[in-house]
This record gives structure tokens, C-alpha cells and sequence, in this order.
């Protein structure tokens, strides 16, 4: 079960839209395919992301993947725990292992991303 | 090519353990059971199992075989005392490598000769031919044979009690012909992890009753199922080349820092010969390294490799090091910027990263080989 309060892409990032704020991950199903985090390259603070288009690369000991943004805005925060200690994204993917927040810039794109039930049917048929 | 994908006589094993399964060489086989750092460090520290029974198995015999062997390779299997084994390679009439091999002696004239999976029916093929004229016959029981290897300081106590062979007297890169089980068995004394352990060939339809008596013994042990990932992450810390990767056809052994395995001095002709004494009066036009990642990022198989502005190489492979907490690599760079402590740079994504020169292998275990 994937958190209900959440949104998600169909290539397994997650978004919590908080006021004009989004914070983004990968979910649970993303970091068990990936397998063992050892590296996360994040965009830095100032950075502006775009909806779709990707925003950075998370690599596990075997494969390197492309990280893509649920929405649109500006980098305000980087996870910088991530930094010595990548294994949080397996381990705690929808916590301690978020990566950036963002200023939202359109909130309506929320609308064009999947929800927890819909996020769920996608994985199962995978 | 062949379309065909192989399943090893432990596929039910494999999938009962939830292996996550890929096509490896033309072989369905396990690349991680529950994480490639957990499996690498089971080796390093404990005991991990693996199935290898994708490897080709190419049996050698008849009064010609050393001979003949000789002949096809760059080493000198005749050299061999019966029950060694020797590194070895195939190369093409230019230098290049087919693959590489290990090859044990058996017996006065009786030869196994073990290839890569992927290159397999490759080797077979040119090896009969090579053997032709001779007084040698090649069996190719790479599909009638199943391989498990035990990897790590535990190795020998948990094998120890199973087998008649005598662990304590088999030296590394030694084989025995004995039982382990209870069945008929070669227990060899190799690997590709760079730590202590055994490899042991049985019979195809016999792999899952090894498979589960190695797997029951190490119990108490702890020792893991391990799959192609940690096989990769553990043989790239012993700066091991891996076919593809590091050899092909294109390279030649002495780029590969491997011209000690050529034996230009044997008797008699050998196929590369010509070439290779070529390399190895004028040096190789490239040379193999070792790379430690100093900047931010992982520089992976097919990464371009920076000397300032200009391109010096490519990385053939690299990874995080589960054994160093750090990114590390081997490349081929220009003969210049091969020494260690040389400063270079990997371009990862566009970005130039910093990577430093150092001598391989990258990991050597505490208790050297006998």
C-alpha cells in the first residue's frame, strides 16, 4: 500500500503538495527495482525543474536511472542526507528518503499525475 | 546467435528464493536474491553460494591433447602438473581475445578447458577446429554440467565435511576429482571474487542436490545465495577482467596488463603468436587501470575518460565499491597516462568527475593464497 495523501508519476516519483510547496521522491516499488542506493545527484537550491523532464539520477550499485519531476517550480530544498547515507531511499522511501522540495509554479498540474489507487494499478500490473 | 534462453537445472531454486532473474549470455540466471551489497559482503566476510552453471565446460582428451592445447592457446597447458590450473586465453590469428579461460589439468592428456557463458559455443567451435590434425577430441558438456562455486573465508569449513577431497591439501588453483554429497564431483580450488573458495562441477542433473547440501551445511554460517551482481561488484574489487568488459576482440592481452599469461617462449607455433610478439617488442597501444572516483558521481562501462581536454580512454567497467564505500572503476587510458597517481576525469553526464590512477587490484584479501 502506497501512501493515500500522495500523488504519483508513472515512472514512480512520488509528490506531498503542502500550500505551494511540493516535497518528491521515488517510491517503495522504484527503489526495490533499482535495488541497493548508492548515489543520488539532485539539482542544487535555485535550481527551476519541469514537469516530466528529468531533475536528476539515482544509481544503485547495478543500474543508473533517471529521477523525473511530478511538477513544475523552483528547487528550494535538497535532502542532504542523502549525501552520506543514499540507502534511505530503500529504506525509507516515502520518509527519509524524499529528495527535493519545490515551489510549486502550477498548481493545476497536480491534476495530470496519478493517485494512490491509480498508482497502485500500475505497479500491480508491472 | 542462438535465440534460445538456457535455464541451469536450479531455476526452481533460484525462483523459490525470489531471485530477480535476467538473460545473461543466453542464460536465465539471478542477478541479485536480496541485495548485491548484503551478497557481496556475505563473500567478503562469511561464505556466499553461487550457480554458475551458464560457464562452458570443454573436456580435452587424447595423446595430443597438451599439444594441441598449446598450440590453440597463448599459455602451456603441457606445463600444468595433473591437477593444476592455469589463467588462460583464446586469441585470433591478430592478438585479439576470444575469450578468456581457465584450464585444468585432469589427467597426463586430459584437459578441462572453462569458458565464459557467452562465448562458449564461440570457444567450442574454434577449439575443434584448432585440435584438428591432432591426436585430441574436444567434449562440449557445457550443457550436461552443473557448477556451484562457494566463495569466502568460510568456504572450506562448510565443503570441508561434505566432500573426500582433501581441502587442506588442494592448493589454490588445484582440482580434485572426489565426491561432494556423496556425488561424483571435480572440486577445484578458483574463483572469480578474490577471496578463498572452491567451484565444484557435477553432473547437469545433480546441480540442485549440490546446490542444497552446500546451502544446508552453511546454515550455521550464514552463508547467502548469491547472484551475477555481487559476482560482478566482488571480481571488479579484485581488478579480475571480465569478457565484454574489459577483453575482447578488439584487445589484446598485453592491454590488459595480462602479457605475463602469453607464453611467446613454449614450444612450438601457437595461434596470435606473431601478433603478440609484435606487443610486446612495441608495448601495447593502450593500457588497462585502475580508477578511484575522487569527485561526485559513479563512472560506469562506456564513460569516456579525461586527461584535462583530451579524451585518453573509456571506462570498461565501475561501480560503487561495497568493500570501499567508494566509486571505483577500470579503464583503458593512452600508455602516458597510465601510472598510478595520475589525475583524470570521467565524464558522467557531460560533467567532468575526478578519478585518480592506482594500482589494481583495488581489494586483496588479508590471508594470501597458497
Amino acid at each position: 500500500m502506497v501512501p493515500a495523501d500522495l500523488r504519483y508519476t508513472k515512472d514512480h516519483e512520488w509528490v506531498r503538495v503542502d500550500g505551494d510547496t511540493a516535497t518528491i521522491g521515488v517510491t517503495d516499488f522504484a527503489a526495490n527495482q533499482l535495488g541497493d542506493v548508492v548515489f543520488v545527484d539532485l539539482p542544487s537550491v535555485g535550481k527551476s525543474v519541469d514537469q516530466f523532464a528529468t531533475f536528476g539520477v539515482v544509481e544503485s550499485v547495478k543500474a543508473v536511472s533517471d529521477l523525473y519531476a511530478p511538477l513544475s517550480g523552483e528547487v528550494v530544498e535538497v535532502n542532504g542526507d542523502l549525501g552520506g547515507a543514499p540507502e534511505l531511499v530503500n529504506s525509507d522511501p516515502f520518509g527519509g528518503g524524499w529528495m527535493i522540495r519545490v515551489r510549486v509554479s502550477d498548481a493545476a498540474q497536480v491534476d495530470g499525475l496519478l493517485d494512490a489507487a491509480a498508482y497502485e494499478r500500475l505497479t500491480s500490473e508491472a | 546467435m542462438s535465440e534460445i534462453l538456457h535455464d541451469t537445472a536450479l531455476i526452481d531454486i533460484h525462483r523459490a528464493l525470489g531471485a530477480r532473474l535476467i538473460d545473461f549470455g543466453g542464460w536465465q540466471m539471478p542477478v541479485q536474491y536480496t541485495s548485491i551489497l548484503e551478497e557481496h559482503r556475505a563473500v567478503r566476510e562469511r561464505a556466499g553460494l553461487f550457480d554458475l552453471s551458464h560457464m562452458g565446460e570443454l573436456f580435452v582428451e587424447g595423446d595430443d591433447a597438451g599439444d594441441a592445447l598449446a598450440a590453440a592457446l597463448i599459455t602451456d597447458p603441457r606445463t600444468l602438473a595433473v591437477g593444476r590450473a592455469q589463467y588462460s586465453m583464446i586469441c585470433a590469428p591478430d592478438g585479439g581475445v576470444i575469450d578468456d579461460l581457465i584450464v585444468y589439468r585432469l589427467g597426463p592428456e586430459r584437459f578441462l578447458v572453462v569458458a565464459n557463458a557467452s562465448n562458449a559455443p564461440v570457444v567450442s567451435e574454434e577449439l575443434a577446429r584448432r585440435l584438428a590434425g591432432w591426436r585430441a577430441v574436444l567434449d562440449d558438456r557445457s550443457l550436461a554440467t552443473s557448477l556451484v562455486a562457494i566463495q569466502g573465508p568460510a568456504a572450506a569449513g562448510v565443503l570441508g565435511p561434505l566432500t573426500d577431497v582433501d581441502l587442506a591439501g588442494l592448493r589454490y588453483y588445484a582440482i580434485a576429482e572426489g565426491h561432494v554429497a556423496g556425488i561424483p564431483a571435480l572440486v577445484a580450488r578458483t574463483g572469480y571474487t578474490g577471496e578463498d573458495g572452491f567451484e565444484v562441477f557435477v553432473d547437469w542433473a545433480r546441480g540442485p542436490e549440490i546446490w542444497t547440501a552446500l546451502a544446508e551445511a552453511g546454515k550455521s554460517a550464514n552463508v547467502i545465495a548469491c547472484g551475477l551482481g555481487a559476482r560482478d561488484t566482488l571480481r571488479l574489487e579484485a581488478g579480475m577482467p571480465l569478457y565484454g568488459n574489459e577483453l575482447d576482440r578488439a584487445t589484446n592481452p598485453f592491454d590488459a596488463g595480462l602479457g605475463r599469461v602469453v607464453k611467446l617462449e613454449k614450444p612450438g607455433d601457437f595461434v596470435g603468436r606473431e601478433a603478440l610478439a609484435r606487443v610486446a617488442r612495441d608495448g601495447p597501444a593502450k593500457r588497462l587501470v585502475g580508477l578511484t572516483i575522487t569527485g561526485r558521481g559513479i563512472a560506469r562501462h562506456g564513460y569516456p575518460v579525461l586527461a584535462g581536454e583530451r579524451r585518453t580512454g573509456i571506462v570498461t567497467s565501475g561501480t560503487h565499491s561495497p568493500t570501499l564505500g567508494r566509486p571505483i572503476a577500470m579503464a583503458y587510458v593512452a600508455p602516458g597516462d597510465a601510472e598510478p597517481g595520475t589525475i583524470l576525469a570521467v565524464e558522467v553526464r557531460e560533467q567532468p568527475v575526478s578519478a585518480e590512477v592506482v594500482p589494481l587490484p583495488f581489494y586483496k584479501r588479508a590471508t594470501p593464497a597458497t
